[in-house]
């Protein structure tokens, strides 16, 4: 993998501004792209920026193929063969992209790990639960087996393991999913990294099992002051954990800012489309609205504004221009020139399949706007 | 008449070697025609093996299946009788559930001649517009389509077979946010539209509030509250109903953590006594360790099976700590 600087990166913010923290993860105008058959590439992930502070929980949001987990994945310097990348990933300011696969070996695991979607995948079935986290400490600290042992019997007892003692004896397999994935959060702490990247942790699991996980990496960021990049396609987990969202769309930030501008008054109609998309629990009757059309398959992309076949509010221009991502208020930033729930007035969505008009402004509240036809185009 | 009536259903999976395991122990509930009633519950709660044992993929041990006035035989090595026609299920994975060597078309084409009909273009043109499917899809194998468009297929497929009552197994826990959505809204319409039963099993509780009309829930084999669906939500009287809602996340950017319901299912092989759900329930009496309690009617359509709670618990069992 070559650490390539792009044209853009020049143009990056300063890595420790003012007040605020530096951070952790600083992710500067990254690209990924796949090789495709017939020697051309397919862009993954592009022009993408990020930044994660210390303790802070970020999240990713998207449906399947928007980059999400490529970018988690060029981090952590396992993206799959073949793969380039332009652009910087810093932690603490050390370029990830420009490190040899030795010095990454270092830092994954150590200073960033990883929670994966199926504990039973993550976790290797034939070794005990002792032997996964002390493997870990033994190779990144150099520690004696005694002390690694201490270690992972604290660690069991950090994420709340009934019976660590017989837990460390024991193999993944005697353990329900909701244990397992405590367990491989119990292994990626093991070295007590400065960040963890953690995707679709829950989507495996029951609601009722998600919400104590859910619970236990708030605690552990708040307790550690460690930094989660949480990556999920649930708008709703999102809304429970991470303080700042960025929402992904074929390979691009679509839109990012806090959490509660982001999932109650948010800019994109892609973002918009993602929660009209979904069943509001306080709602009663409110019915379910899906975006019409499927989303790109990688490198497919149309061309313009990624999103306009699909979208309520596109013009003739989004099919011409890309859109930048522009800052619309302080920390929150979208892109889409047409902005139709912005405080400047509010356009009717156009196109055949748009309502006739809409609803109402879209204020701040966002709960009022027009929203996207329920038709699905043939 | 009831479309599909269940009632004292026990499904036992025996595995040599290994004591059996009682996946429904007891479970019944009905389907009306134009009804959508929503089956929710954990992993493990047996939701699934009672979807099967509907459309008679699995032999109970005892209990009935009735489908249309006509007790639902279990499936064997012969053709499945012409009566169970008109009841179709449909799996989570549209991956598994499609023939990937065999056209799009001719999938749709075998429900066709379930329903007793020649194979039909025209036919099978309309069934894919019907699933807002492009008509070219015909033509094209499986793995040409998306997660979304696959479980349209299957639709497309079960609605060739001219159903009356559909069994729904997680149709969207495989699929995207947006195209969860979409396939929820197909199935309702469709519901509506043919006057068609439609037994919507899903673990996720949020979804079945929006489109079902009755919800069951299920713990561990049993069902321990059912009733209408916006009356559970509001005034859920069973402890597990109260718990599985509050561990809902609200996609409201509060930044609230849902409630987790602490413990695992148990292991169907070895239930625990009385109520089955008592060394999770935070109301648990003593006397829940010994009795089963019976599920009573509360009001009309609603009923429950916890003798402790007398009032609906519109309030989180838990408050934030």
């Amino acid at each position: 993998m070559t650490g390539l600087t792009g044209p853009a990166a020049a143009s990056a913010r300063p890595p420790f501004p003012g007040s605020v923290p530096g951070p952790v993860l600083d992710v500067r105008d990254l690209t990924v792209t796949l090789p495709r058959r017939g020697g051309a590439r397919m862009a993954a992930v592009s022009g993408m920026n990020l930044v994660l502070r210390p303790g802070e929980i970020v999240g990713l949001a998207g449906e399947s193929g928007s980059g999400k987990t490529m970018t988690a994945l060029a981090a952590l310097g396992l993206l799959p063969g073949g793969a380039r990348t332009t652009g910087e990933i810093l932690f603490e300011g050390r370029d990830l992209l420009s490190l040899s696969q030795r010095a990454l070996r270092d830092v994954r695991g150590r200073d960033i790990a990883m929670v994966f979607q199926d504990p039973m995948t993550s976790l290797h079935p034939m070794l005990t639960v002792e032997r996964q986290i002390t493997d870990h400490l033994r190779h990144h600290r150099g520690v004696s087996r005694a002390v690694a042992r201490a270690r992972a019997l604290e660690l069991l007892e950090t994420v709340r393991i009934p019976g660590p003692e017989q837990a460390l004896r024991s193999y993944p397999h005697r353990f329900s999913g909701g244990m397992r994935q405590r367990i491989a959060i119990a292994v990626a702490l093991a070295c007590d990294p400065k960040v963890i990247i953690a995707d679709e942790p829950t989507t495996a699991l029951d609601v009722t099992v998600q919400a104590g996980i859910l619970r236990l990496l708030d605690r552990l960021r708040r307790e550690r002051d460690m930094s989660v990049l949480l990556i999920t396609h649930d708008l709703g987990v999102m809304s429970s954990l991470a303080d700042r969202i960025s929402v992904m769309y074929a390979g691009r930030v679509v839109e990012n800012g806090p959490r509660r501008t982001v999932l109650t008054a948010p800019r994109h109609p892609y973002t918009r489309g993602l929660l009209d998309a979904l069943p509001h629990p306080e709602e009663e009757t409110s019915e379910l609205r899906p975006i019409p059309g499927q989303p790109p398959a990688t490198g497919a992309a149309p061309a313009g504004c990624p999103f306009h076949p699909r979208c309520a509010w596109s013009r003739a221009s989004c099919a011409e221009r890309l859109p930048d991502l522009v800052e619309l208020e302080p920390a929150h930033s979208a892109a889409c020139p047409v902005d139709p729930f912005g405080p400047a007035a509010p356009v009717g969505p156009s196109g055949p399949s748009g309502p006739s008009a809409p609803a109402g402004p879209a204020g701040p509240a966002g709960t009022a706007g027009p929203s996207f036809s329920p038709e699905v185009p043939a | 008449m009831t479309l599909l009536d269940m009632r004292d259903l026990v499904v036992t999976y025996q595995t040599p070697g290994r004591p059996p395991v009682t996946a429904v122990a007891g479970a019944g509930l009905s389907v009306e025609r134009g009804q959508i009633v929503g089956l929710v519950g954990e992993s493990g709660c047996g939701k699934s093996t009672l979807g099967k044992a509907a459309v008679g993929l699995l032999a109970p041990s005892s209990g009935t299946v009735v489908f249309d006035g006509t007790p639902v035989a279990p499936l064997t090595r012969r053709a499945r009788p012409v009566a169970q026609r008109r009841l179709q299920m449909i799996f989570q994975d549209p991956f598994s559930s499609l023939n990937p060597r065999r056209s799009v078309g001719e999938q749709i084409n075998d429900g066709l001649r379930l329903a007793g009909h020649r194979r039909d273009a025209g036919r099978v043109r309309e069934l894919l517009e019907r699933v807002a499917l492009p008509v070219d899809a015909a033509g094209r194998y499986p793995h040409e389509f998306s997660g979304g468009q696959r479980q349209r297929i299957a639709i497309a497929r079960a609605l060739a077979a001219e159903p009356s009552c559909i069994v729904a197994d997680e149709p969207i826990s495989a699929l995207d946010a947006s195209a969860q959505a979409s396939v929820a809204t197909l199935l309702v319409d469709l519901a509506r539209e043919l006057d068609m039963g439609l037994l919507f099993i899903s673990h996720d509780l949020a979804i079945v509030r929006q489109i079902a009309d009755v919800t069951t829930v299920m713990y561990l084999g049993t069902i321990a509250e059912h009733g209408p669906t916006h009356e559970l939500w509001a005034r859920p009287r069973h402890p597990y109903t109260r718990a599985l809602i509050d561990a809902v996340p609200r996609p409201d950017g509060s930044g609230r953590l849902p409630e987790p319901l602490p413990g695992d299912v148990p292991d169907p092989a070895a239930p625990p006594s009385g109520c089955r759900f008592h060394p999770r329930c935070p109301l648990a009496l003593p006397e829940c360790a010994v009795r089963v309690p019976e599920r009573v009617e509360i009001a009309p359509g609603h009923s429950v099976a916890c003798p402790v709670v007398k009032e609906p618990l519109t309030i989180s069992l838990r408050p934030v700590p």
